[in-house]
């Protein structure tokens, strides 16, 4: 199958969007500028800046939030993008009050079929509002999808799915993902929303991992397979709707649980996970439930606390060791705080 | 007991009659009425008296608490709706706010479907899931009001876009009130308008009262559509108690939409004659001066067009009691559907969070 990188993986999705239904737009700051949106925007000007539907704001995230919510109200199926989650942020109350209530409260009569798209764009000494994963946040709020995709396969894949949605959906990438390669079909496809997906199978330990993390639970998986712990991997990329019987069945087989995220720990969807799993599999727990999430502090800015403050793979080694009680033998290099 | 006014309060009609603008537009009203013609001014007038009696039997209602959700009125407010909504097409869409019966009526929304959802029920218009700030009806074009203060102004915006990307020749309307003035979403749609040249029509309906704060205690500029031609836009202000003045300039904007000319921000002048919700005038309170509110009234929409629509010989005092008396059987049959219907089963509160294809 065709290689091709995380960011190009969306950049097809909203091409094939694009060509396949008139309806779809894209309005978000940056999409016109080289670097804001890295390649994701890429060959979209030249398309459609003459018919419309490729359109660079003004500075106004819950005004273009209300404007793209409105535009569906009317018909169309638009994508809007905030290149930093943290900008996002003034735009919450079109997506908390309108997006989410839309269907709602008028009594299923009316869609809302909206895409908006926020990066998750931390690290590079960019300090505290320049980095945040606030994914949980809207995670919390009824009538909002929320997806995370891991890979380039499900980062086109969960566009699509996304664009054909008649519901909101929060479609959350991290820069920290772009420069990873998979397998992507040129052809159009959907990873349907609500479906989790196992990355790898394993029988001591499941590893719930949500976006980049996936990463990180995999280097770890490597590192602990040494150590004679087989690791499960399992990716939600749907926070909501939420997978649960595929997570139960993992949790099932193996007994033993760490819920990695990249978000806070207080109220985090990690938090949320392991509550899900408390509630309704814990006939099958063996240990209680772990996370790796970033500490409960903003994001700094300097490389040497940056070290300290993201979570490394190292931080995974170590919540499974402590899981599945077996002492650390190797790997000892552990570096991020953690919980 | 007599209350000290807490607040500095919102001008007499007297003074704008001082200017000399309102006598000179009485002139222009009587020879508009004639020109707009007898069958125009008793469609006008009729809409007028339906958004009336509607909201009289709405603030009876609250009081007797057989209507339990918030009720913001707009008596007072009549000519606003009727005359922006009688210049609309039933493709055209518009987006309300809290105080948006009106705006449902002049549209062409049928009275027993929103007395049915002020009292929630399930044949409501939005199914008793909304309430009074929650109104839909698609048939109408208005696809659903909210309360969030100026959280609609964008929405309509959108709604703009949505015309200009299709190619199709429908306008969108947002009624917001002068308090959504204040809130930075309502500049960030405005700007956004303006820049694209949308078919857009913003109705600042300015009643000189956010909640309980006069305008005057919220902003230095009283002139709103002063501020807002600023952001190079058509925006003009209109004697929001005059529906034939309402009527022409809302014609104007639309046919500017239509044609590719861009947005038009229109500041309708105008009181509410009710507090800010519920059925009470707050005179009680010490927030609003009984004066001021007198010489509102004494504008008051319905008694202005009647008496012109008598003297231009369009009607008789009895024929406009007639129309009354229609209005009001309307009105009570709208009341008993709305009795006789059913709040939504229980069973069904987790119903519609998601709704259409699940992709």
């Amino acid at each position: 199958m065709r290689k091709l990188g995380y960011g190009l993986a969306i950049n097809e999705a909203f091409h094939q969007s694009m060509e396949r239904d008139d309806r779809v737009f894209v309005l978000g700051q940056g999409v016109l500028n080289p670097w804001y949106v890295g390649e994701t925007a890429r060959g979209l000007d030249t398309k459609y800046a003459a018919s419309g539907r490729i359109i660079d704001p003004p500075v106004s995230e819950n005004g273009m939030n209300g404007v793209v919510i409105g535009a569906a109200l009317a018909g169309m199926r638009p994508i809007t993008i905030h290149p930093r989650l943290d900008f996002l942020l003034m735009g919450f109350e079109q997506v908390v009050n309108e997006a989410s209530n839309w269907s709602y409260v008028f009594g299923g009569q009316q869609t809302c079929p909206v895409v908006i798209r926020g990066i998750i764009n931390r690290g590079g000494e960019q300090g505290a509002q320049h980095s945040q994963a606030i994914h949980a946040m809207f995670n919390h709020v009824p009538g909002l999808k929320v997806v995370m995709p891991a890979t380039p396969y499900d980062a086109k894949g969960l566009m699509c799915a996304a664009v054909e949605d008649d519901n909101p959906v929060v479609y959350i990438d991290d820069r920290w993902l772009y420069a990873e390669e998979g397998n992507v079909p040129e052809e159009y496809y959907k990873v349907p929303l609500g479906k989790a997906n196992t990355i790898r199978n394993g029988t001591d330990v499941t590893i719930v991992a949500v976006s980049y993390m996936v990463k990180l639970a995999q280097e770890a998986a490597m590192v602990l397979a040494q150590q004679g712990v087989s690791v499960e991997i399992v990716d939600p990329r749907s926070l909501t709707p939420f997978d649960e019987d595929h997570i139960f069945s993992s949790v099932r087989k193996t007994g033993h649980v760490v819920v990695c995220d990249s978000g806070w720990y207080t109220c985090g969807v990690a938090a949320d996970i392991a509550a899900r799993i408390v509630e309704k599999a814990f006939d099958s727990l063996k240990a209680p439930i772990l996370r790796v999430t970033l500490p409960d502090a903003p994001a700094p800015s300097a490389t040497s606390e940056e070290t300290a403050y993201y979570p490394t793979h190292h931080a995974i080694v170590e919540k499974v060791l402590q899981v599945v009680g077996k002492s650390k033998l190797v790997d000892r290099a552990v570096t991020a705080v953690g919980h | 007991m007599e209350r000290k006014l807490i607040f500095s309060q919102p001008k007499f009609w007297v003074q704008v009659v001082l200017t000399g603008t309102i006598v000179s537009r009485m002139s222009v009203h009587m020879e508009r009425g004639r020109v707009l013609g007898a069958t125009k001014l008793s469609q006008l007038h009729r809409q007028l008296v339906r958004i009336r009696l509607f909201e009289e039997r709405a603030a009876e209602l609250l009081r007797s608490k057989e209507i339990r959700t918030a009720c913001h009125l707009y008596i007072g407010q009549e000519a606003i709706a009727t005359g922006i909504c009688c210049a609309l097409k039933p493709e055209d869409l518009i987006h309300g706010n809290h105080r948006s019966h009106g705006h449902y009526l002049a549209k062409g929304g049928d009275m027993r479907s929103i007395m049915a959802e002020l009292l929630c029920k399930e044949t409501g218009c939005s199914k008793g899931r909304g309430g009074s700030m929650h109104l839909y009806n698609k048939e109408i074009g208005m696809l659903g009001t909210v309360p969030m203060v100026a959280a609609t102004i964008p929405i309509g915006v959108g709604g703009a876009l949505a015309a200009k990307l299709q190619k199709k020749d429908f306008v969108s309307v947002a009624f917001f009130g002068d308090g959504a003035t204040e809130e930075g979403i309502f500049f960030e749609a405005v700007n956004f308008a303006a820049l694209h040249q949308l078919p857009m029509i913003f109705v600042c309906e300015n009643n000189y009262m956010s909640s309980h704060l006069p305008l005057l205690d919220r902003r230095t500029q009283e002139a709103i559509h002063a501020f807002v031609k600023m952001e190079g836009l058509a925006s003009i202000r209109a004697n929001g108690m005059d529906v034939i003045e309402m009527y022409d300039v809302a014609t104007e904007a639309v046919e500017r939409a239509r044609t590719g000319g861009g947005p038009t921000f229109i500041e309708a002048e105008c009181y509410r004659y009710l507090g800010h919700v519920g059925p009470n005038d707050d005179l009680d309170v010490g927030i609003r001066d009984p004066e001021i509110l007198q010489s509102w009234k004494d504008r008051d929409p319905i008694l202005q067009l009647e008496a012109t629509m008598i003297e231009l010989g369009f009607a008789t005092a009895s024929d406009l009691q007639t129309v009354h008396i229609e209005v009001q059987a309307e009105v009570n049959d709208a009341t008993e559907f709305a009795r006789n219907s059913e709040q939504p089963a229980s069973t069904g509160v987790l119903d519609h969070v998601f709704a259409g294809v699940q992709a």
